[in-house]
Formats: C-alpha cells, sequence, structure tokens
C-alpha cells in the first residue's frame, strides 16, 4: 500500500486566526464584511482580498466592505510586508469563504428541502430547481460562523473563478481622487488637538536640559509632555503646535551626540565593524577543476530613505488606563506588543487601529510616531492628539534601508566558464521591526526614563527569505558556491526594513558581475543566464523580456541596453528587466522593459502597476538616492538634498504578465527592484564601457569608474 | 486685524486669522478642505498644490496675506462623485495612482496645465508635473490620465 497522501492544512493565516466570523460577517441588508489582518499601504491589497472573497461568496464586489485591521476585532496576521499579503490573506480568505458558503448552501438545503448539490449562488442569491430561493441574508440568523474553519471545504478550481484573475477598478480610488479623507493625516475627530515632538538635530544626542518657560507662553498650549529624554508638545491647534515645538526647542540643552561613519567610504566602515558572520549556503562540486582566473568585485549601495510623500501620522486617546491608538503601521497587533512593554499596559487596554497613510515601502516612522501620540496623550485629558513628524525629521529620524558592501569573488576555468562562487555581505541587519523581540523597537522607548536600550537589527531566518542575505543563494546552477553574510553588531546609523531588504543589492552584485563574465566569454548576456537557468519559470520570464525588447537591438552609439533577473526570495515572484539607458556622464533610463510570473494574478491590472511602481522606484534608488551625513548628522532632510526620480526623468515601462492561474498566488511589490537595477548598470556599461558597481550611479560614479578603468 | 477675503471652490471666503498663517493651515484647520495635503512644509513636493488664480502654487509656505482677493481652487473644487472633473475621470480610468497621497496635489497641477493648455504634448504633460513627487512609482500611469483627459476635454 502506498504511503497516504499528507493531512491538507489549513493556510496559515487561517490556523493561526480560525474563527470563520473573525473573517467574514454578513450585515445589514445585503453587505459583506471582509476582516482580513493585512492593511492598505498604497498597494491595492484590499481591492485584490475583495476580490477573492466576492469569487468565492459569489457576491457582487461592490457589496464587500473591507474592514480596515484592528487588534480588537481583526485576525493576527502579523505584519503586512515581504509581498505576501495575498499569498497568506490571499489563501486564507479563499478558505474561509470556501467554507462560509458551503455552510450556507447546507442551510439553504434544509429550509428550501433541496439537496445542496443543486443549489447554486448568484449574488447572494441561493436558488435551486422549482424556483425556490434564500438569500445569505436572510440565512444569517440561522447560520453561525463562530465556529474553526476546518480543511474540508474546497475553495473553487481556477476556471470558475469570474472576479479573481481579472482587472477590476481599485476600491480606494474614488476617495482618493474626490478628497474624501481616507488617510490619517486628514482624520479631525471632535475635540481633536495636535501634538509635536522634540527631537535632536545631532545624530544620538539625548536631551539633558530643557526651560519650558517660553513654550508655556505659547497662546493655546495645552501640555509640554517630559519622560527623560522625551519631550513634546500638545496644543489646541497645529499652528500653536508647531509655535510650541519652536519655542521649546530654543529652551533644549543636548548632549554631544554620537559620531557617524564616513559617508564617502561605507565599504570601508561596513568592513571594519564587529559582526556577527553566518554561513548562509554552501554546494561543493563533485569534482574541482582549476582555477585559470579569479575576479574579485565589490559592490556597494548607500543607505536609501523611505521617503514616504506623507509625514508619519498617529493618534491617541486615554481613556482612564486605557489607550486608543490610530496608525498606518505595517503590524498592529506587533505595534500593540511593544506599546505594552513601553506603557507598562496588559494587551487588552490597548487598541491599536488601522488608518491608510501615504505608500509605505518599509519600516518607517509609523510605528515611532504610534508611540510618540500615546505619550502625548497622556497630556490632552482624555481628548484625541494627532501627531505629526515633520519632513525634517521623517528623512533623519525614521529607520533606513540598509547600507550594504557585497564582495563577489567567481573562479573561472580556462574557458571562462563559472566553476567557484563565494558571495560575501556586510550590511547591518535589515529588520528592527516591533513586536518581535522582548525589547521595544520605537524610537521613543530609548529616549524615556528608564530607557530601552536602541535595538540593533537583525536578519530574519533564511526560510524566511533572509535579510540582508536576502537573495544572495544565485538561482544558476555553478556547481560550488560559499555564502556568507556579516551583519554588524554595531549601528550609528538606525536601519530596518526597506523594500526587498538586502535583495536588491545582492541582485544587483549578481547580475553585474554574470553581465561582466558574459562580456568576457564573447557570449550574449541573455543566452548565458539561460544556460545556467534549469527552472522553466524562470528560463520563460527570461525570454519573455527578451522577446518583448527585441533583444538585443542593434548597437546605436549613446544608447546601451542591460538584463537583471531574479526571483524575489527564491521563492517569490520570478522578474526579468531589461533597461535602455543613453547618456554619457549623466543617465536618463530611457526605456524598461519587463517580464513576471507571480502564479496566478488576482487582479493583472494590480500586478502591472505594482511592477510599474517598483520600477521606476529602483531606478531612482539607482540613479539617485542616498543618504546623506557628515559625522555628526544626517544632512539629507529635504527633498533638495534628497532627490528622487522626477516625471521628466521617469522611464517609459512596459510589462508582461505571464499568468498562471493554477498556481498559488504571491505578491509583486518587491520583485523588479533587484532586477531593475541591475539591468540598468548593466545597460550603462553596454553604453559606456564602464561598470559602475557604487551606487547610485550618479555622474561622479562614472567618472570615477572611467577613472579606476584606466 | 481685517479678515481676509478671497474666493475658495468658487465661492466667498471670508477668515479673520493670522495673516502669516500659510494658506494650507488654513484650509485644513479652519475651512475644513483636506484635499490639499501636508507633504513637506517647503514648497518641495507638491502634495499641497492649489489653484492660485489659475497657477498651481503650493500653499504649506503660501502666507495668508498674499491669498487676499485671489481665486483659489482645491481638488474639492476640481468636480464631485456626481459632477466629476474629466482629470477625475480619467485618474479612475487609467488607475493612476498607488497610495494616492500625491494625487491631489497632482490634479492641480494637470488641471492648470489644461488651462492654459488643453492639447499638451506627453513632454508637456511631464514638465507640468515635474514639481510633483510620487514616491510609488504611478508617474506614466498619471501622464497617461492627463493625456486622456485632454482627449476627452476636446472632444466634447
Amino acid at each position: 500500500m502506498s504511503a497516504p497522501p499528507p493531512a491538507p492544512k489549513l493556510p496559515v493565516s487561517l490556523a493561526a486566526n480560525p474563527r470563520l466570523s473573525s473573517w467574514v460577517r454578513f450585515s445589514g441588508e445585503g453587505r459583506v464584511a471582509i476582516s482580513p489582518g493585512k492593511v492598505e499601504i498604497g498597494q491595492g491589497i484590499v481591492t485584490a482580498l475583495a476580490q477573492i472573497a466576492a469569487d468565492e461568496l459569489d457576491v457582487a464586489i461592490g457589496r464587500i466592505e473591507m474592514i480596515r485591521a484592528s487588534t480588537a476585532t481583526s485576525p493576527n496576521e502579523g505584519v503586512t510586508s515581504g509581498s505576501l499579503s495575498v499569498q497568506q490573506s490571499g489563501r486564507a480568505l479563499r478558505h474561509a469563504c470556501a467554507e462560509v458558503r458551503q455552510r450556507f448552501l447546507a442551510a439553504a438545503s434544509d429550509r428550501l428541502g433541496v439537496e445542496a448539490s443543486l443549489l447554486a449562488v448568484d449574488d447572494g442569491t441561493i436558488s435551486g430547481p422549482g424556483n425556490v430561493r434564500t438569500s445569505y441574508w436572510e440565512l444569517a440568523g440561522d447560520v453561525s460562523l463562530d465556529h474553526d474553519a476546518t480543511v474540508g471545504a474546497a475553495a473553487k478550481s481556477a476556471g470558475a473563478r469570474s472576479v479573481a484573475g481579472h482587472s477590476i477598478q481599485r476600491i480606494d480610488i474614488p476617495d482618493k481622487v474626490f478628497a474624501r479623507p481616507r488617510f490619517i493625516q486628514d482624520q479631525a475627530p471632535p475635540g481633536l488637538v495636535h501634538g509635536r515632538v522634540l527631537r535632536p538635530k545631532i545624530s544620538g544626542a539625548k536631551l539633558i536640559a530643557l526651560d519650558e518657560a517660553a513654550t508655556r507662553a505659547v497662546s493655546g498650549l495645552i501640555a509640554v509632555v517630559r519622560d527623560g529624554g522625551f519631550a513634546g508638545v500638545v496644543a489646541d491647534s497645529e499652528a500653536a503646535a508647531e509655535a510650541a515645538l519652536k519655542a521649546l526647542r530654543k529652551g533644549a540643552a543636548w548632549s554631544a551626540g554620537e559620531p557617524l561613519p564616513d559617508e564617502s567610504d561605507l565599504a570601508g566602515f561596513l568592513r571594519s565593524q564587529p559582526v556577527e558572520p553566518t554561513v548562509i549556503d554552501t554546494r561543493t562540486a563533485a569534482t574541482t577543476g582549476k582555477a585559470a582566473l579569479t575576479l574579485r568585485r565589490q559592490y556597494t549601495r548607500p543607505y536609501i530613505a523611505h521617503g514616504s510623500i506623507a509625514p508619519s501620522c498617529a493618534m491617541a486617546q486615554w481613556d482612564g488606563g486605557r489607550v486608543h491608538v490610530w496608525t498606518h503601521s505595517q503590524g498592529v497587533y506587533l505595534l500593540r506588543a511593544d506599546l505594552a512593554i513601553v506603557l507598562r499596559l496588559p494587551d487588552e487596554n490597548i487598541v491599536v487601529e488601522h488608518m491608510e497613510g501615504a505608500g509605505c515601502y518599509g519600516h518607517n516612522a509609523a510605528d515611532d510616531v504610534a508611540l510618540d501620540a500615546a505619550l502625548l496623550a497622556r497630556g490632552a485629558g482624555g481628548r484625541p492628539v494627532r501627531v505629526l513628524w515633520s519632513r525634517h525629521d521623517e528623512m533623519s529620524h525614521a529607520p533606513f534601508g540598509a547600507a550594504m558592501a557585497i564582495e563577489i569573488e567567481a573562479d573561472l576555468d580556462a574557458g571562462n566558464e563559472i566553476i567557484g562562487w563565494r558571495h560575501a555581505i556586510w550590511s547591518n541587519g535589515h529588520v528592527a521591526r516591533p513586536g518581535r523581540a522582548a525589547q521595544p523597537a520605537l524610537l521613543a522607548a530609548s529616549e524615556i526614563a528608564n530607557p530601552h536600550p536602541r535595538m540593533i537589527s537583525t536578519n530574519p531566518p533564511a526560510a524566511n527569505g533572509g535579510g540582508g542575505d536576502r537573495n544572495s543563494v544565485p538561482l544558476y546552477d555553478f556547481p560550488a558556491w560559499t555564502i556568507t553574510s556579516h551583519r554588524l553588531l554595531t549601528m550609528p546609523v538606525r536601519t530596518s526594513a526597506l523594500r526587498t531588504l538586502g535583495a536588491q543589492g545582492n541582485v544587483f552584485a549578481i547580475e553585474s558581475l554574470l553581465d561582466e563574465i558574459a562580456v568576457l566569454r564573447g557570449e550574449d548576456s541573455i543566452a548565458f543566464r539561460l544556460r545556467h537557468l534549469r527552472d522553466e519559470r524562470a528560463r520563460e520570464v527570461i525570454r519573455a523580456a527578451a522577446r518583448r525588447a527585441a533583444w538585443k537591438p542593434e548597437r546605436r552609439s549613446g544608447i546601451g541596453h542591460g538584463i537583471g533577473f531574479a526571483r524575489y526570495k527564491n521563492t517569490g515572484a520570478y522578474c526579468a528587466a531589461i533597461a535602455e539607458v543613453e547618456g554619457t556622464n549623466d543617465i536618463r533610463v530611457r526605456r524598461l522593459t519587463l517580464a513576471v510570473d507571480v502564479g496566478e494574478a488576482i487582479n493583472p491590472d494590480g500586478v502591472v502597476n505594482q511592477i510599474e511602481g517598483g520600477a521606476i522606484q529602483a531606478t531612482s534608488w539607482a540613479l539617485k538616492e542616498r543618504v546623506r551625513f557628515d559625522r555628526t548628522r544626517v544632512t539629507s532632510t529635504s527633498w533638495t538634498d534628497y532627490p528622487v526620480l522626477t516625471f521628466s526623468e521617469v522611464p517609459a515601462v512596459d510589462v508582461e504578465i505571464i499568468q498562471r492561474p493554477e498556481v498559488e498566488p504571491v505578491g509583486a511589490g518587491e520583485a523588479a527592484h533587484g532586477p531593475v537595477t541591475a539591468a540598468i548598470a548593466n545597460a550603462v556599461h553596454d553604453c559606456l564601457g564602464v561598470r559602475v558597481r557604487d551606487l547610485p550611479i550618479t555622474r561622479d560614479k562614472i567618472i570615477a569608474a572611467m577613472e579606476l578603468a584606466t | 486685524m481685517p479678515a481676509i477675503q478671497f474666493r475658495l471652490n468658487g465661492t466667498a471666503a471670508v477668515v479673520d486669522v493670522d495673516p502669516d498663517r500659510t494658506l494650507l493651515d488654513v484650509l485644513r484647520n479652519r475651512l475644513g478642505i483636506a484635499g490639499a495635503h501636508v507633504g513637506c512644509g517647503a514648497g518641495e513636493c507638491g502634495a499641497c498644490y492649489v489653484m492660485v488664480d489659475g497657477r498651481a502654487m503650493s500653499s504649506c509656505d503660501m502666507p495668508m496675506w498674499s491669498v487676499a482677493e485671489k481665486d483659489v481652487v482645491t481638488v474639492e473644487g476640481l468636480g464631485t462623485m456626481e459632477l466629476p472633473h474629466p482629470l477625475q475621470r480619467a485618474f479612475i480610468s487609467e488607475q493612476a495612482m498607488q497610495c494616492g497621497y500625491c494625487v491631489s496635489g497632482i490634479l492641480i497641477s494637470a488641471a492648470a496645465l489644461l488651462k492654459r493648455n488643453p492639447s499638451p504634448t506627453e513632454g508637456e504633460v511631464r514638465t507640468a508635473l515635474d514639481r510633483n513627487l510620487c514616491r510609488c512609482g504611478s508617474h506614466n500611469r498619471m501622464v497617461r490620465a492627463v493625456l486622456r483627459a485632454a482627449s476627452e476635454m476636446a472632444a466634447s
């Protein structure tokens, strides 16, 4: 007898939150409330999840009301990050809705006296032979959803879905076009007052003395709140809060700060710090040939700012010993865990509720400002306090994406084939999110009296995609490799999760060196990649991008083409990018052509939108972005000092999706960054004949690379 | 201090306010207009753009005294769900955003462009939007939406 098939399992988010009623509720007249634990951060997730629910329940999508995540009611789905929302929340909802539908069909069968298998559901109306009918809403009183999900319910087959897999319009967009307030920055509940926090200009400086006299004279001031080195103001208007903060700053005395690294030698800094080394992966060849040539190349990327267009914002309101916090955090439960530690409250005394902020590209200051609001609201006498960070603080105190130094040694045989590959990374950890440790990660936690130590960023385990090492293990079939990650144990510049974590840097490095070896061999760089890839989906996205870009276009002076490829996290979306650049010293990206495979694309236009956006953001990172600092402070604290890509500089972006409705969906938000960065760098080489290995690829870096080459 | 009079979205507005207060502050905190967004406070990102006498300008660094007797239009004044501006329709058709925080300022820049140049080229649209930052990378969709609105307006 053959072994029994493995027992079917619930999707991971549903196993953690099995109660059906926490996901789906029928409410009012013909409405369906869908309550995911993932949150809208500008990526369109609420629409994709509504599509999945509409399909499985057979209701019109207009009947669905998407409930914002809150610790009071929502399933706990951890953090909305890592391109996992469709994968985790989508699968859980698909399964939960399928089971809900099944339960209602059973109840309808009882009521109508018709076998469940003969019943059909059309926009929530359940009907059967003999013109019998009822509906979800008629039956809602009889069908309790306060049951745990079981493994039995079967979701529809791919072919039976009519909403998922189609490009429907996003449900949040009309509000945003007609300026109906959805953003937390625009909320004005009754009794609202305003808070601002005092933060140092000098990195690591601590507040040691504060003369509050002038601040107390500001008209409209409600309170100066001070807790150790944390200080801020609450006032009855934003203008008064700003004026009070200005006065408070004049009365503040600060300790000396902590020195920052030399921004012109980030690799030197990263490679000279105490580190925790980890061997990420090794592969040993059956037979080792002798290397005829070893190429050793170092790649670096700078610290990168999230630079959300809105400054981080939160609201908080105390009621006795309980606090309600409104936040654009990516993880309401995780934020609550940190708030509980800092505020010394039991979890049940804190409600954390999500509200949309501007686009979020990782762990920005959303969580920090939530604690700021909770601390300042203590001085507001039970009124709600809205706290807004300044652009300056957003660009200097929020966590940055970590700088990286990557060295690859490639051993080549006499025919310039790769026979050995050593990839080493030096970087701070890429994650210091709240709610993951006994120690809080929130900025003010390190400022209050009896401060908590500042969290040093760590890396998620390789099984979760890794951190600094993300995408460092090649997808190519090299015979041998060693991948090593060195995580810094010091952190003079605060880092945490930024879109792709280390994948952008690692893919840039791997794909740049592959390109260099292909050129050395005189082999077409796409043919070279295809020769080293066995995964058919990987090969297909590369071939699709190549077809679409008519690879390789004829050589023209002043124009270059390059390719980059990766499968995000080596387990997620496949993406190939081809860049066309022009220029001499200043590089302009003219066109990006991408092919992507996310399995089932729930909302194809949503996937294209995410890939386009990722490609354009990656172009901005690759050509322009770099957090600037001197030895005492961050200096890139405005858009003038931290330029990003503008409308005139944005390339044409052309995206092809390879639809695989039968394959479980994965997220698209982080697939493009690594491939696009590498494609641009390789196109710059094609155009100018120099390799820029130090991001961003600016005029100065190109000139430096040219000088190095001569 | 004397009250400051101006036109806001087609109707007369009078505010009794410190003339050094910014237009953005007054719109959001006195007049209940949330469509002009807070971005940088320094006129560098475009999130707070409003039309002043037909020109797209940042309101975060515009003192109220300079608004006296002017004609101010915010995104709320462009159109409504029932009577949308062609740009608003086009932004929905093209799904021209991700987070949408920058969109109200971009709609204002685009509306000001179409007022002075009803049939812009793609390059002219990009130039007109260059002072508006978008961090999500929805630029090309927005440019397509502006061009779509322009051709719809020309056809009607």
